[in-house]
């Protein structure tokens, strides 16, 4: 949840030239910021880790040295709660479950709940930004009151309060954490297109009599796209934050799924016990995910907003 | 008003949630009968919203007692574990970002900026699990639950607040910490600032005297909208830490779908969110004479 005056430090600058000017300079331009990005070590070490749990959430089964289910129930029961050791690395949750690929397979489910619910987001954001930033006046009071309202109530409790409406599943996470994220990014596009609408491409554009809509989305969008950009990896951070969070409440993923805020959830009751490793392992893969979105954002946004 | 709406369409038998899904038919109708819970929810609301105004809160579903007797206790325990947590944050994200600020782009920045933007984006039952294990479980130096027992000294309370309390500093350091780095390189550039060092005074001066009261002014601003955000934070770390607030009461609240308590503690979180924005403004102007002129022309 970056602060109104951050997200105005972040939208101050323009995004890219005029679309209209020299196509090979924008090539070039865009070859001297990719460049710069791949020096960026942040940015790099956030590729790293984020690559590396989209690898296990892709590759779940090859990688997993056991079933994250757990297949055979006695056998299973017999292994509960053993400590880190050769054969479990991470050791065994309270019904046996190898945790290790627990961890792998829990990448799953968060790198689909994740982006898709940081797209849904952004889209929606987008629409709300330019419709509200373009028109100005009265559409602008109608669509920004209902999202200054919005933005007063802290997501999680929202979510939650959703959730239990809509009952909690998977799918009903994505589209929640999507349709909060929404007026936050609204927000951001409203004022970069805000700056923009002003410069002269726009006004010739008008005098050229271009429909709105083509205005919007050709001309003042892809303008636009570098703050846009920047604030779906800022986003889809915190909603793996959101993710995990209502997932751990009980209100996301439901179990036997090895998601990883459940996973800490189911196991936590047992710390106090001394069994650490079924909750400090997803903690450190949640941790580590975040972390790694985030220095990809910041790469990003260094990059970007030069 | 929105979570007024969201919370209407909650659907589900709260004689059902209260009583367990084993309970008899009859018993859960005759609960539902005397709670009021078989009428329609506009009729529910608009009795809620008639109590309100009149100073009564209304009946707690689940706990069958007055919600005003379940939200104040809740309220001040919130507050103090909010209040630990501001009174070590603060100070710790000021000086941090005024450090990174006076170092830009050297390795203190950098590492600051980046701890800060780490430790702000994990989430806040991350952090509670991590601080648990390494404090309460390897070290064995603090107690697991936040709840002190009763009749304990301020000083035991302050003991058993502080992982709760240190959980909620790690995410609330970064932003702070990053409005404070921004405001200050903001004055560094200032020309008063060049005009200060070409009167000749000393880089301390400069700095005590000029740079950050100027600097630390937005950070007012951030401390204040942060407090809205902390509730969200309140819910985990308080089921966490088995510790009774404002959060906890809330999550409670909506399991056993208890419409009236569920919407006097939204009332609540909104209305104190309002006033620290309110509180936040007038800071503001107490100490940036500029805004409180520029009302007065």
């Amino acid at each position: 949840m970056s602060t109104p005056e951050e997200r105005a430090v972040l939208v101050e600058r323009p995004g890219l030239g005029p679309p209209e000017g020299d196509r090979e300079a924008v090539r070039v331009a865009r070859r001297e910021r990719f460049r710069l990005l791949l020096r960026s070590k942040t940015f790099l070490a956030g590729v790293l880790v984020v690559g590396a749990w989209a690898v296990c959430a892709i590759f779940a089964p090859l990688v997993a040295p056991y079933d994250p289910l757990g297949g055979n129930l006695a056998e299973e029961i017999g292994n509960r709660l053993q400590a880190p050791s050769l054969s479990h690395p991470f050791g065994t949750d309270q019904l046996g479950r190898d945790v290790l690929s627990r961890v792998i397979a829990g990448a799953r489910d968060i790198l689909t709940v994740a982006p898709l619910a940081a797209l849904l987001g952004t889209v929606l954001g987008t629409i709300i930004g330019l419709l509200a930033g373009y028109f100005r006046g009265a559409v602008d009071e109608v669509i920004m009151r209902p999202v200054d309202a919005f933005l007063a109530i802290p997501p999680v409790i929202m979510g939650l309060v959703v959730l239990t409406a809509l009952g909690p599943s998977k799918w009903a996470l994505v589209v929640v954490i999507g349709i909060l994220f929404a007026p936050i990014i609204g927000r951001t596009v409203r004022a970069a297109v805000l700056a923009e609408r002003e410069l002269e491409y726009v006004e010739a554009a008008r005098l050229r009599n271009e429909r709105s809509p083509y205005i919007m989305f050709a001309e003042i969008l892809p303008n636009v796209s570098a703050p846009i950009l920047v604030e779906f990896t800022v986003r889809l951070g915190y909603a793996v934050f959101t993710a995990a969070t209502l997932s751990f409440l009980g209100f996301g993923v439901q179990p036997p799924a090895p998601d990883w805020g459940l996973q800490i959830q189911e196991n936590y009751i047992t710390i106090n016990a001394g069994f650490w490793w079924g909750t400090l392992f997803p903690a450190l893969a949640i941790a580590s995910l975040v972390v790694g979105v985030n220095m990809i954002a910041d790469g990003l946004a260094r990059v970007l907003e030069r | 008003m929105i979570i007024f709406t969201a919370a209407q369409v909650l659907p589900g038998d709260v004689g059902r949630a209260i009583l367990g899904p084993f309970a008899d038919d009859r018993a859960v109708e005759q609960l539902n009968e005397e709670l009021g819970t078989n009428r329609s929810v506009f009729v529910q609301y608009a009795d809620w919203v008639g109590g309100v105004l009149r100073g009564d809160l209304g009946d707690s579903y689940a706990f069958r007692r007055p919600v005003g007797d379940l939200l104040w206790p809740a309220l001040e325990n919130s507050a103090k574990l909010a209040l630990l947590a501001f009174i070590v944050v603060v100070p710790l994200a000021v000086v941090g970002g005024v450090a990174a600020a006076l170092a830009q782009g050297r390795l203190p920045d950098r590492l600051i900026s980046i701890g800060g933007l780490s430790a702000t984006a994990i989430p806040e039952f991350v952090w509670a699990v991590l601080l648990i294990i390494v404090f309460a479980l390897w070290l064995d130096v603090l107690p697991v639950s936040a709840q002190a027992p009763a009749g304990a000294g301020l000083l035991t309370e302050a003991k058993y607040l502080l992982l709760p309390a240190l959980a909620l500093v790690f995410v609330l350091f970064g932003y702070i910490a990053r409005m404070a780095r921004a405001g200050t390189i903001e004055t560094l550039d200032a020309d008063y600032t060049r005009t200060a060092y070409l009167k000749g005074l000393s880089r301390r001066t400069v700095i005590r005297r000029h740079v950050l009261r100027n600097s630390l002014l937005p950070t007012i601003a951030v401390v204040a909208t942060q407090v809205g955000y902390l509730f969200g934070g309140l819910v985990v770390i308080e089921l966490i830490f088995n510790y009774h607030g404002i959060g906890e009461l809330l999550f409670r609240a909506v399991q056993q779908q208890d419409f009236p308590l569920i919407q006097s503690t939204v009332l609540l979180i909104g209305v104190v969110y309002l006033a620290a924005t309110l509180v936040a403004d007038l800071l503001y102007s107490l100490l940036n004479p500029r805004i409180r002129l520029a009302r007065d022309e």
